[in-house]
């Protein structure tokens, strides 16, 4: 019963905000309901993503009393769909803030949500029709391929021999991997391989062991995910070529973070895209629920290089990524 | 799979390879050594392109990384002779290996590292890999549910819980027994790595029980006719039951391989293993639709599908992007090789 009064109540105050009211909800003493749909913890990102979602929620839950949260985690993009219409027709969010499986599916059912006077926020992926978003926040590929290339040319000689290991081949790795070679052109860095790992340790295993017959001089290799880098370095090591070369991976897992605050020869530096920018994406929403801040564009997180003196802030061993 | 009612009564007799007129019984024929032609022709391309290529350190690599799908595709060979199919292997392997780490992890303070932990771990892997392919097989034979379904189900299942065992991320065995139970992968006896030797093992153990027991006569049999199989009084349920039950301990041996190999799970690990078996033991020469297998064709097409993945990477022939289409041609010429000779036998 008390249950059914709250839907009520929570439906009023979604329809005064759906009639163009905008005062933020809090100032009429009703309850804004956030709308969070991602995609579920099916490799190691998207778990990190999904336990910064449930922490950051956990968290402004506790601060703001009059913010309601719906979380939806979705291992299809029918499933998103399903999702996101069910939080509106049932829920009647306020907000959504949607990491897209994937973007051209999505497009619609969020310009949707759009349509029906909500917030909406849109998280890494973006959708494939500009202007629908409200704000949009993401990682920053281009500048990843960027960082990771700088670093290379600024610690190799001219002539030094790299391999590189991609993704799974899609517009986000080329993005990187461009960038990437454009931060080396003209430093003489000979990059001797490129084969897709698909981000997965196993698969970056054995192509390194190839990698490692095939060439009889590497002097670093760029894994460009933290995973990858774990498969690599088992690799290495099973070669005994461990002094030979160094390793940089990216993202920011718990582990490989550590081994770079731990001043691990072997993986010297990371590069952050950190699956915490859905934390990013949920509290600069609330923020507009619970304030008058201006919170609509685009918030881009940059990505930096981790090294042993600013590792501590990209830790969290809690994490399970 | 269990195409009881598709196959004209009477059209082969229970046991005989089909399509087998006595002389091609006694010489394996040429459709039977297309898959070794391949192999053969592959390995010498692969030298041909990369002076490494024959280096002991790649053919350890290739043979070692060949293992844990070669032990799994071992047991389907029987699951698929005898008309069934299992697509749940490489999630349940997954699943196993998750298991088997959290529970390592779980028992290090009361047994502290050593040697009876890791022999802990293995027992306890290949528990879950009975119970696993008891699962499978009970729902094929008592629940008679077609086993494409009933697998496709426990794929999602096993595969899912690993995701939740590891909280989405990764399951990591403790770093202490990790060092200790490394050299199970990683080394071996006379030079020869212990997964190469196990899969060896396993591979030699399938051929005998294929051709000189009464299990493998079961399996084709039934794969072939399973009404006749069971009018000569063959426990037709119970053999299908077993030969879940086996694919299930072979995937558990091979998780124990595997463990050591990085010492952790995820939700990705084993992640379409289930196809890459099966399209091994199809290449090797056994019949999708059952009635006869062949262990040693196995063995060669898990080989060949290495092999392709290897000299991809050490020849650079190709654009990375084009690679699956090269495995998809070889895997279907391999195949096309021994079909077109066999109907025109």
């Amino acid at each position: 019963m008390e249950r059914r009064t709250f839907l009520t109540t929570a439906a009023i105050g979604a329809a005064t905000a759906a009639a163009g009211v905008s005062v933020p909800a809090m100032a009429q003493g009703k309850k804004a309901v956030i709308g969070v749909s991602i995609p579920s913890a099916t490799h190691g990102f998207m778990g990190g993503l999904n336990w910064h979602a449930q922490e950051t929620i956990k968290r402004l839950k506790a601060t703001y009393p009059n913010l309601e949260f719906v979380l939806a985690t979705a291992g299809a993009v029918g499933k998103q769909v399903n999702d996101i219409e069910d939080m509106v027709a049932t829920r009647n969010i306020d907000a959504l803030v949607v990491l897209p499986f994937e973007s051209e599916p999505l497009t619609s059912p969020v310009k949707a949500v759009k349509d029906a006077g909500k917030w909406v926020t849109v998280v890494d992926r973006g959708l494939s029709q500009p202007g629908i978003e409200d704000l949009y926040v993401a990682g920053d590929n281009i500048a990843f391929g960027r960082v990771s290339g700088e670093y290379f040319k600024a610690n190799l000689k001219p002539g030094a021999k790299i391999v590189v290991l991609r993704g799974i081949p899609t517009t986000l790795d080329n993005e990187r991997v461009d960038a990437f070679k454009a931060a080396i052109e003209g430093s003489g860095i000979e990059i001797l391989d490129m084969q897709h790992g698909n981000w997965n340790r196993d698969k970056a295993f054995s192509v390194m062991q190839d990698y490692l017959s095939k060439h009889k001089k590497i002097d670093a290799v760029w894994a460009a995910d933290d995973d990858m880098a774990i498969g690599v370095m088992e690799a290495i090591s099973q070669a005994g070529r461990q002094k030979e070369m160094w390793i940089v991976g990216g993202a920011g897992m718990k582990e490989i973070i550590k081994r770079v605050m731990d001043k691990d020869p072997q993986i010297p530096v990371d590069v952050s895209y950190t699956p915490a920018q859905i934390s990013t994406a949920i509290e600069v929403t609330a923020l507009k629920f619970v304030s008058n801040t201006p919170v609509y564009g685009r918030f881009i997180i940059g990505s930096t290089l981790i090294t042993a003196e600013n590792a501590a802030q990209f830790y969290f061993p809690d994490s399970p990524f | 799979m269990s195409d009881t009612t598709q196959r004209p009564a009477g059209a082969l007799p229970a046991g005989a390879a089909p399509g087998g007129p006595a002389s091609r019984l006694r010489l394996p024929g040429l459709s039977a050594l297309g898959p070794l032609l391949a192999l053969i022709l592959l390995v010498a391309l692969g030298a041909y392109l990369n002076d490494n290529f024959l280096s002991a350190g790649n053919i350890t690599n290739v043979l070692a990384r060949s293992a844990f799908i070669g032990m799994i595709a071992v047991g389907m060979t029987f699951v698929i002779t005898s008309g069934g199919l299992d697509l749940s292997v490489g999630s349940m392997a997954a699943f196993i290996a998750g298991v088997m780490i959290l529970a390592m992890n779980a028992l290090l303070p009361s047994m502290g590292v050593g040697v009876p932990l890791i022999l802990a771990g293995m027992a306890i892997a290949l528990g879950a890999g009975f119970l696993a392919g008891l699962g499978n097989g009970l729902l094929v034979t008592k629940a008679r549910i077609e086993p494409f379904i009933v697998t496709l189900g426990t794929m999602g299942i096993f595969r899912s819980l690993v995701t939740w065992l590891a909280d989405g991320g990764t399951i990591s065995l403790d770093f202490g027994v990790r060092q200790l139970y490394r050299p199970v992968f990683y080394s071996g006896l006379f030079g020869i790595s212990w997964p190469i030797i196990v899969f060896a093992i396993v591979a030699v153990a399938g051929q005998i029980a294929m051709r000189h027991t009464r299990f493998g006569r079961y399996c084709e049999a039934i794969g072939s006719n399973d009404k006749v199989a069971l009018y000569s009084a063959v426990n037709v349920e119970r053999i299908r039951l077993m030969t879940y039950v086996l694919l299930g301990l072979l995937v558990g041996l091979a998780t124990i391989m595997y463990v050591p190999r990085l010492g952790s799970a995820s939700g990705s690990t084993g992640m379409l293993w289930e196809l890459e078996a099966i399209a091994a033991v199809i290449i090797g020469g056994t019949a999708l639709k059952g009635g006869y297998g062949r262990v040693w064709g196995t063995v060669i097409g898990v080989l060949i599908l290495s092999l392709i993945d290897n000299i991809l990477i050490l020849a650079d022939l190709v654009s990375p992007y084009l690679n699956g289409t090269i495995q998809g041609v070889i895997i279907v010429l391999a195949v096309v090789l021994q079909r077109g000779k066999s109907s025109s036998a």
